[in-house]
């Protein structure tokens, strides 16, 4: 039994000056049961997840309180798939016949900063300007094309694409096309990687209403449902955020073990997939991520990106919705901003964005520090 | 130089003519960590042994910080110089993520190699340089 995903509501992401994180958390809970066709009164338990909000089970005050279970959880950038993950589990278990999932953030502008401290990092480390998640990015795909051949213009076009994805879609924070020739003179910020190639912190919410398969159709949408969402961290030997040292010896990301996790409990494999999700922090991640999740060998997405296979229109529609780099990154919202946009692919319901060929199977896939992934994969 | 302290203890022999990182090994199962650890992340093992770190090594990848870095918890000056980042491979030991001297990507490269500096990331209340460690591309 698969938990149905019968109801999605996003509070767009980008900036919103006097609106609190628990404020979207509410607006986007009420979209979700408005797309739903239910009322908060008939939500069992809820799960909710926020950076910045101190209590995320508080979103209750946004929207009622009725006394059902909320539990938080918070995973970072993979935020969102922890909690479909535990949502859909909860009804898979029989322990909730309707269950919401929502993920509200709201950061201030620039870098993320924190207390190395409180993330399990010596002071040092912060003093001395290392305490930063961007520089990863730049580290990793410098690596990654000196070991494949990917070239400057390909980061520039993936850049490119999203924000041109982005002006399509009017719930977009940056809604301006850029060419690549723009993107490759904006200021390198991490080299190789430049102002444009990388999303921003930013600020909204999203949530998904999951039911028990055998009611899914006293709803008002077509169901869709949760095949598999898995979440992995980092082994040693991974190459990931916020390492002060590391083996001679790479091993696998988290990515790609939740990626083989997802798609053997799915039981389908990456070819079988028609519109795909993944984790572009910047424009690099998208590249990396494409092979780290399967969908190509390692050093083909240079041919891949140049013939236009992951536009909309192309063999592996990638980041339907703009992505991480037009929608900013609200960390807790998103990954269930993702599922919002899969959930209106399958449903057929993308409008200009739409993948045509009526697609099926979508997938999700999350990145972030201190080196935690995770991949879901939902079907019609 | 002299008359400098480093931005914490244990972090490489300090004052040093010849400086080194220091790092430990795992006396169970080998894996070598930088900065010292209590315990082991391959194998849980609580006994573990300070060892000296090579002072050279070959670049795996690099990076350029070209923003100043938030403050807390960056304490460098305000005058903010771009600095280069990167992972040094150490032979035989661990690979470091490490500040690099040389800001300028096009005198960086995947390979070369690389030496070990002290280097000031800020000047103290009493005007003392604050120092780290850097690795520097040897020519």
């Amino acid at each position: 039994m698969k938990a149905a995903i019968v109801g999605v509501g996003l509070h767009p992401f980008g900036r919103y000056d006097g609106k609190s994180a628990l404020q979207m958390g509410g607006d986007a809970i009420r979209l979700a049961l408005a797309d739903a066709g239910c009322q908060w009164s008939d939500v069992q338990a809820a799960y909710a997840g926020s950076f910045e909000a101190t209590n995320a089970d508080a979103v209750v005050s946004q929207i009622g309180l009725t006394g059902l279970p909320v539990r938080v959880i918070f995973n970072g950038c993979a935020t969102g798939n922890a909690l479909l993950a535990s949502a859909a589990e909860a009804i898979e278990h029989g322990e909730h016949d309707v269950v919401v999932a929502v993920g509200m953030d709201k950061h201030p502008r620039g870098a993320f900063s924190a207390d190395p401290e409180a993330s399990g990092h010596p002071d040092w480390y912060g003093e001395a300007g290392l305490f930063l998640t961007t520089h990863y990015f730049g580290m990793k795909i410098n690596r990654y094309m000196h070991e494949f051949g990917i070239s400057h213009q390909t980061l520039a076009r993936v850049a490119a694409k999203n924000l041109r994805i982005g002006e399509m879609n009017p719930k977009a924070w940056r809604r301006k096309a850029l060419s690549e020739e723009e993107i490759l003179a904006s200021p390198i910020l991490n080299y190789p990687l430049r102002q444009y190639m990388f999303c921003g912190p930013d600020e909204g919410a999203a949530a998904v209403v999951l039911a028990r398969p055998q009611l899914a159709h006293k709803f008002a949408q077509p169901p869709v449902y949760v095949r598999a969402a898995e979440l992995r961290t980092r082994r040693v030997g991974a190459f990931e955020l916020m390492c002060t040292s590391l083996p001679l010896d790479r091993v696998d990301g988290p990515t790609q073990e939740a990626s083989r996790a997802a798609f053997e409990k799915a039981g389908i494999g990456p070819e079988d997939v028609n519109v795909i999700q993944l984790q572009d922090t910047d424009a690099g991640s998208e590249i990396i991520h494409m092979a780290e999740n399967g969908f190509c060998a390692d050093g083909d997405q240079e041919k891949l990106v140049a013939a236009g296979d992951t536009e909309i229109g192309g063999r592996l529609p990638i980041n339907t919705d703009g992505g991480l780099i037009a929608n900013g990154e609200p960390m807790a919202a998103s990954g269930l901003r993702q599922v919002y946009e899969l959930i209106h692919q399958l449903r057929g319901t993308a409008g200009n964005r739409q993948v045509p060929g009526n697609p099926t199977v979508g997938y999700a896939h999350l990145y972030g520090a201190p080196g935690a992934a995770g991949c879901a994969i939902l079907s019609r | 130089m002299t008359d400098s302290r480093a931005i914490a203890e244990g972090l490489f022999t300090w004052p040093s003519e010849e400086p080194h990182l220091i790092g430990s090994r795992c006396d169970a199962c080998g894996l070598v960590v930088f900065p010292t650890a209590e315990f082991c992340v391959k194998c849980s093992q609580q006994q573990l042994s300070d060892i000296e770190l090579g002072q050279r090594g070959t670049l795996w990848t690099f990076t350029t910080q070209q923003f100043r870095p938030p403050s807390p918890p960056y304490v460098g000056d305000e005058s903010f110089e771009p600095f280069g980042l990167g992972y040094v491979a150490i032979d035989g030991q661990c690979m470091v993520e490490t500040r690099l001297t040389e800001a300028n990507p096009e005198k960086l490269r995947i390979g070369q190699e690389m030496e070990l500096r002290i280097v000031p990331v800020r000047t103290d209340d009493a005007g003392r340089a604050v120092v780290t460690f850097a690795f520097a591309p040897v020519d």
